[in-house]
């Protein structure tokens, strides 16, 4: 019964936050932050109090072949706590930041519309359920990007919106294929009959997820629009987007149909293994020679969503639970990257490095927050990111491919060559910045010391113990499609 | 057959116009023709020929039935197609007033 809240929830508060906020912007905080905070407190409690074991709720009562079902498994908790997590510690943020744009409440409505579609693309066992979903959260996506109403943001948000519908015209083919094949549209049905059929229809129909989510998932022959699109919007929507909307409908929907439908075929992990190499070795190069902070920023969001295509690749246990990890890892250092960026543009009002000097006087909670989130990404050991590619690492070890770990480890130390440009240049340079255009407000300060906290915390996701409850279900929901099949469809 | 061939001839318009159009609006049209080839593709899957439309009557002898859901499928993306191309609109509306300009090559100040 607790699983329709997740979505009932923020839809329910952007709708009211539209009814009963007036011209000014406090009653759409309040109800935001309330709404928000909610959702934590939930998906923490199913994850803590159910580990391990599947819910599942039939919409209106209907059983799956005919309705539309919500799972609830390891993965999804997972991936619902971090929504949560980082959109919480968003709206937190944006208090302070929106009101140097404007203060008005459109901005929370369409921030709660965003939770709505990313919670429902997480939570659906249908095909096109899950299509609808990701459509709500696509769509405030690009309002949200274009929302501080500069030509590049209009620039970039027409870029994401025109790849955005491309890509969603392909995966609707795929789900028609599908469909047309299998006489049905939940995930676990499909994924029942599927092994009964010619296996050239599973081959076209993962050819065109591949496209399509590959797209949303910003995957490097699909990149294109997401160094336009993360650096253009506002901060906390960078951090969203970067930290949550690029895995949700591009890899977690990559993970669960191709690992719990598909039942993991040797071909596409194969294709992700290449992919995920070749992301990881361009991103990171593309993103060395930047000197904008936030499109460095954006780059390397290309090249770590790589790392975790490898582990999805590799397809052994410690390979998924590398990926897994990192998937987490990422979204909670790379919001944290992109908050300091846009508490930088509030204090100096620019965001190229070269103009940025020794902040570390004036800015010490954004300097520290980021050199903090620096080691995170870059690899450095009582961090998360250290632990998580370290994994992926020993797996590729591990699976016979050292070729693909030495790819790892060299675009880890690419990646810790353009954080330290970040922190030579932005944070520690020689020039002494003395005076700010605005100060940083506590709700910025806030989400900046909560995320710098979990980089540290997060990484006892893999200590022995805690691995049990948070990411080994994950692991063991991922590699055995049987098991799924039989949570919602066997009755 | 035929008709699935055509279908797919209408999408790969709509990938033409997409891939080598410089003006805004037929961006936008071209998007659009991609649809309808999307739309029109889950309907042909639902056709059966000479089937009656699926709603049970009583006394009628129940004969083949076209399948309903695919209907049902493309008034949903439908809609979302219509969401879609009035956001790309508004978006142009903002472009060209602040470029000057329906030349897609001409809206470059991101790169890199």
């Amino acid at each position: 019964m607790i699983l329709p809240y997740f979505i009932a929830i923020p839809l329910l508060s952007a709708f009211l936050i539209a009814l009963i906020a007036g011209r000014r912007d406090s009653w759409a905080i309040l109800l935001s932050n309330v709404a928000a905070t909610s959702l934590l407190i939930l998906s923490v409690y199913v994850l803590a109090a159910r580990h391990g074991e599947t819910l599942i709720y039939e919409m209106g009562g209907w059983m799956p072949p005919l309705g539309i079902v919500l799972v609830q498994d390891a993965l999804t908790g997972l991936m619902l706590v971090l929504v949560s997590l980082i959109s919480l510690l968003s709206l937190i943020f944006s208090v302070s930041y929106i009101r140097h744009l404007d203060r008005s409440w459109r901005y929370y409505a369409l921030f709660m519309l965003l939770i709505t579609g990313m919670n429902g693309v997480i939570i659906t066992g249908d095909l096109f359920n899950l299509f609808v979903f990701m459509e709500i959260a696509l769509f405030s996506a690009f309002a949200l990007v274009a929302y501080g109403g500069r030509a590049e943001e209009y620039e970039a948000a027409f870029k994401y919106a025109v790849m955005g519908a491309l890509s969603s015209a392909i995966i609707l083919i795929g789900i028609a294929v599908l469909y047309s094949a299998t006489s049905t549209l939940t995930m676990a049905g499909i994924a029942e009959v599927l092994p009964e059929k010619d296996p050239k229809i599973m081959y076209w129909v993962g050819g065109l997820f591949l496209a399509g989510f590959g797209l949303k998932a910003a995957v490097i022959p699909f990149h294109a629009w997401l160094p336009d699109a993360h650096s253009s919007a506002p901060a906390p929507i960078s951090a969203m987007l970067s930290g949550v909307l690029i895995k949700v409908p591009g890899i977690y929907v990559l993970m669960r149909v191709f690992m719990n439908v598909f039942g993991a075929p040797d071909l596409f992990m194969q294709t992700f293994l290449v992919l995920g190499t070749v992301s990881i070795l361009i991103g990171v190069f593309l993103a060395v020679g930047q000197w904008d902070m936030k499109r460095l920023l954006a780059y390397h969001s290309i090249s770590q969503i790589g790392y975790i295509l490898l582990g999805m690749g590799l397809a052994t246990p410690l390979g998924i639970l590398g990926a897994v990890f990192h998937l987490f890892n990422h979204a909670v250092f790379k919001s944290l990257l992109f908050y300091n960026a846009g508490a930088v543009e509030v204090a100096l009002g620019t965001r190229d490095l070269k103009r940025m000097g020794n902040l570390t006087r004036i800015l010490p909670v954004t300097s520290l927050t980021s050199m903090v989130a620096s080691l995170s990404i870059s690899g450095i050991p009582p961090f998360n990111g250290f632990f998580s590619k370290l994994i992926l690492i020993i797996a590729a070890i591990q699976a016979g491919r050292p070729g693909l770990a030495l790819a790892a480890a060299v675009g880890s130390l690419l990646t810790l060559a353009s954080f330290m440009k970040l922190q030579k240049y932005g944070f520690r340079g020689e020039r002494e910045v003395k005076t700010v255009k605005a100060t940083i407000g506590w709700g910025m300060k806030t989400a900046m010391i909560v995320l710098a906290v979990c980089c540290l915390l997060s990484s006892f996701l893999v200590m022995p113990g805690i691995r049990e409850i948070c990411l080994d279900p994950v692991v063991s929901v991922l590699l055995d499609p049987s098991r799924y099949i039989q949570m919602v469809m066997g009755r | 057959m035929i008709l699935y061939i055509l279908c797919f001839t209408l999408f790969l318009v709509g990938v033409y116009g997409l891939l080598t159009k410089r003006d805004l609006i037929k961006l936008i049209l071209s998007l659009a023709i991609m649809g309808y080839a999307v739309n029109l593709f889950l309907v042909l899957f639902g056709y059966r020929s000479g089937a009656a439309y699926p709603i049970v009557t009583e006394g009628a002898a129940p004969g083949p039935m076209v399948d309903p859901l695919p209907q049902a499928l493309v008034l949903t993306s439908i809609v979302i197609e219509l969401g879609t191309t009035a956001l790309l609109v508004a978006l142009a509306i903002r472009l060209v007033e602040k470029y000057k300009t329906f030349d897609i090559h001409k809206i470059r100040r991101l790169f890199g």
